[in-house]
C-alpha cells in the first residue's frame, strides 16, 4: 500500500509543475486586492482624474455650444448632426484617431472622452434650455431683465434639472469608457482588468475586481451628483412634496 | 499628418483586404459576431418588452436596467466572458454583446407601446379585436418607430462594441487598430479607426433607412439626421423627453 501512495503523490507533484492551467484561478480573491493595493490605488486615482477632467471640460464647451444652437435655428441641425456622428464612432476608433497626435498619453484618452461627454451634455443642455417656457422668458423680459440676468436668474435655474441629468449620464458613461484607454496604456481600472488580469495568464481576480470597482465608482459618482443636484435645486423637492 | 497618408496607402493596398485575416475576413467575422448578438437579443428581449408595454407593467424595471447597463464597462464584460470556459470561441463575445443589446431594445419597445394612444387601443378592443390582434395590428405598427429606434441603437452599439473584442481574443476589425498600436505603426492604427468608424456609421445609416421604410406612412418621422434628437432621461425623470433612449457610446 504505502509505496504505491508515495509513487502517486510523487507523480502528482511533478504534474503540478508542468500544467499551468491547474493553477488556482478563483473568480474573486480578497488577498489579491490586499496584496496589490499599491498597484490599484494609482490606477483608481487615474480613473477618477480622467473622468472628472473629461466631464468638466466637456461641460465647459457644451454650455456655449448649447446656447449657440438654441440662439440660431440654422445651427441647431448641424450641431446635433455632428454630435450624432461623434456619438456613433466607437471609442477604440476615437482613441486611434487621436493617438497619432498625442501619443500614448492621458491626453489621448481625455480628448476622446471630452468629445463623448460633450455630445451627451450638449443635447441635455439644449433640452434644458428649450424647456424654459416662453411665457416665463417673456415675463422676465417685461420686468426689465437683460439677457445676462435672464440667463443666470431665470433660465439657468429652470434648466438645471436637465443639466444635472446630462451630467449624470455623461459621468456614468465616462467612468465606463475610461477602461478602453487601456489601448494607449492609460485605462485606469481598465489596466487592472486587461494587464493584471487578462494579460497575466487570464487571471480572474483582477478582472472581476476591476469590473466591480468600475460599476461601484459609476454608481457612487451618479448618486453624489444626484445629491449635489438636490442641494442646488431645493425648489424641486418642495414641488415634489407638495 | 503622415499617419493619415499612411492609412490611405494601407487601405489602397488590395492585399490588405483580401489576405487571410485581412480586412474582409475581419469584417465578416465582425458582422457575424454583431449579427448573432443582435439576433439573440431580439429573440430574448422583444417578446417580453411587447408584453410589458402592452400590460403597462415593469416600466421602472426597464428604465432601471438601461440605466444600470450604462454603468457597466463593455470591455469588462467582454473580458469576463473571455476567461470563462467559452473563451476563444465566437460565443464569448456574442453573449457579452447580447447582454448590451438587450437594454435598448427592451426600453424603447416598452416606451413605444406605452405611448400608443390609449383611445386607439380602446377603440380596437371595442371593435372586438382579440388581445393578439390589438398587439399585432394596432399597438406594434403604431409603436414601430420607437421599436426600430431601439433595434438601431442596439445594433450600432453592438457593431461598435464588437471592436473591443479584438483587445481580447476576437478577430474583429479592432484587431487592425490593436496590431497598429502593437507595432507602433500609426498609419495602420488610423486605417483601422477609419474602417471601424465607417462600419458603425454605415450600420446607423442602413438601419435608419430600413426603419423609415418599414414604418407605416402615417407615423413616419423624419430620418434621424433630419430631426432633432431628444436627450436621455435618468431614472424616469422627465418622461416626456424620453422618447428616444440613447445608450452610452463604446
Amino acid at each position: 500500500m504505502r509505496p504505491v501512495l508515495i509513487a502517486t503523490a510523487g507523480s502528482v507533484s511533478a504534474l503540478d509543475m508542468l500544467t499551468v492551467e491547474e493553477a488556482p484561478n478563483p473568480w474573486f480573491d480578497v488577498s489579491w486586492v490586499v496584496h496589490n493595493w499599491s498597484t490599484i490605488m494609482p490606477l483608481l486615482g487615474q480613473h477618477i482624474r480622467l473622468t472628472v477632467i473629461s466631464v468638466f471640460v466637456g461641460a465647459l464647451i457644451a454650455l456655449p455650444l448649447a446656447l449657440l444652437a438654441r440662439h440660431s435655428r440654422f445651427l441647431t441641425g448641424p450641431v446635433l448632426a455632428v454630435s450624432t456622428i461623434v456619438y456613433t464612432i466607437p471609442s477604440l476608433a476615437m482613441f486611434a484617431f487621436i493617438a497619432p497626435y498625442t501619443g500614448l498619453s492621458e491626453l489621448t484618452v481625455e480628448i476622446g472622452l471630452v468629445l463623448y461627454s460633450l455630445v451627451i451634455l450638449v443635447r441635455n443642455f439644449l433640452v434644458g434650455l428649450q424647456s424654459v417656457p416662453a411665457d416665463v422668458r417673456e415675463a422676465a423680459r417685461g420686468m426689465g431683465y437683460g439677457s445676462g440676468r435672464l440667463f443666470v436668474q431665470v433660465e439657468l435655474p429652470l434648466a438645471l434639472p436637465s443639466f444635472l441629468t446630462g451630467l449624470r449620464i455623461a459621468t456614468v458613461s465616462t467612468v465606463a469608457l475610461v477602461t478602453v484607454g487601456v489601448i494607449v496604456g492609460q485605462g485606469g481600472l481598465g489596466q487592472i482588468i486587461i494587464v493584471n488580469g487578462f494579460g497575466a495568464n487570464y487571471y480572474r481576480p483582477p478582472i472581476v475586481f476591476g469590473t466591480l470597482a468600475c460599476v461601484l465608482l459609476a454608481l457612487a459618482a451618479d448618486q453624489s451628483l444626484a445629491l449635489a443636484g438636490r442641494a442646488f435645486t431645493p425648489w424641486t423637492r418642495a414641488r415634489a412634496a407638495a | 499628418m503622415s499617419a493619415f497618408g499612411d492609412a490611405v496607402v494601407y487601405l489602397n493596398d488590395p492585399y490588405n483586404w483580401t489576405r487571410p485575416n485581412g480586412i474582409l475576413d475581419l469584417a465578416v467575422q465582425h458582422l457575424t459576431i454583431a449579427g448573432l448578438a443582435v439576433g439573440i437579443a431580439l429573440v430574448l428581449a422583444l417578446p417580453p418588452a411587447v408584453w410589458l408595454g402592452h400590460t403597462g407593467r415593469g416600466g421602472g424595471m426597464t428604465v432601471a436596467i438601461s440605466n444600470v447597463s450604462r454603468a457597466v464597462p463593455t470591455l469588462a464584460v467582454l473580458t469576463i466572458f473571455a476567461v470563462t470556459p467559452l473563451a476563444f470561441t465566437i460565443w464569448a463575445p456574442v453573449i457579452a454583446l447580447t447582454l448590451f443589446a438587450i437594454p435598448p431594445i427592451l426600453a424603447n419597445t416598452y416606451v413605444g407601446l406605452r405611448e400608443v394612444d390609449r383611445d386607439v387601443v380602446e377603440a380596437a378592443r371595442g371593435m372586438g379585436l382579440s388581445t393578439r390582434h390589438v398587439i399585432g395590428r394596432v399597438e406594434l405598427p403604431l409603436a414601430l418607430p420607437l421599436v426600430m429606434t431601439g433595434i438601431r441603437t442596439a445594433a450600432v452599439q453592438v457593431v461598435a462594441t464588437a471592436t473591443l473584442a479584438a483587445l481580447l481574443a476576437g478577430g474583429t476589425l479592432g484587431a487592425i487598430i490593436r496590431s497598429g498600436f502593437g507595432t507602433q505603426n500609426y498609419g495602420v492604427v488610423v486605417a483601422g479607426a477609419i474602417l471601424v468608424a465607417a462600419l458603425a456609421l454605415l450600420t446607423e445609416l442602413v438601419l435608419a433607412v430600413v426603419s423609415w421604410a418599414l414604418t407605416p406612412r402615417g407615423s413616419r418621422r423624419a430620418l434621424p439626421w433630419a430631426r432633432r434628437r431628444p436627450a436621455v432621461a435618468a431614472e424616469g425623470e422627465q418622461v416626456e423627453t424620453q422618447r428616444e433612449l440613447i445608450d452610452s457610446p463604446f
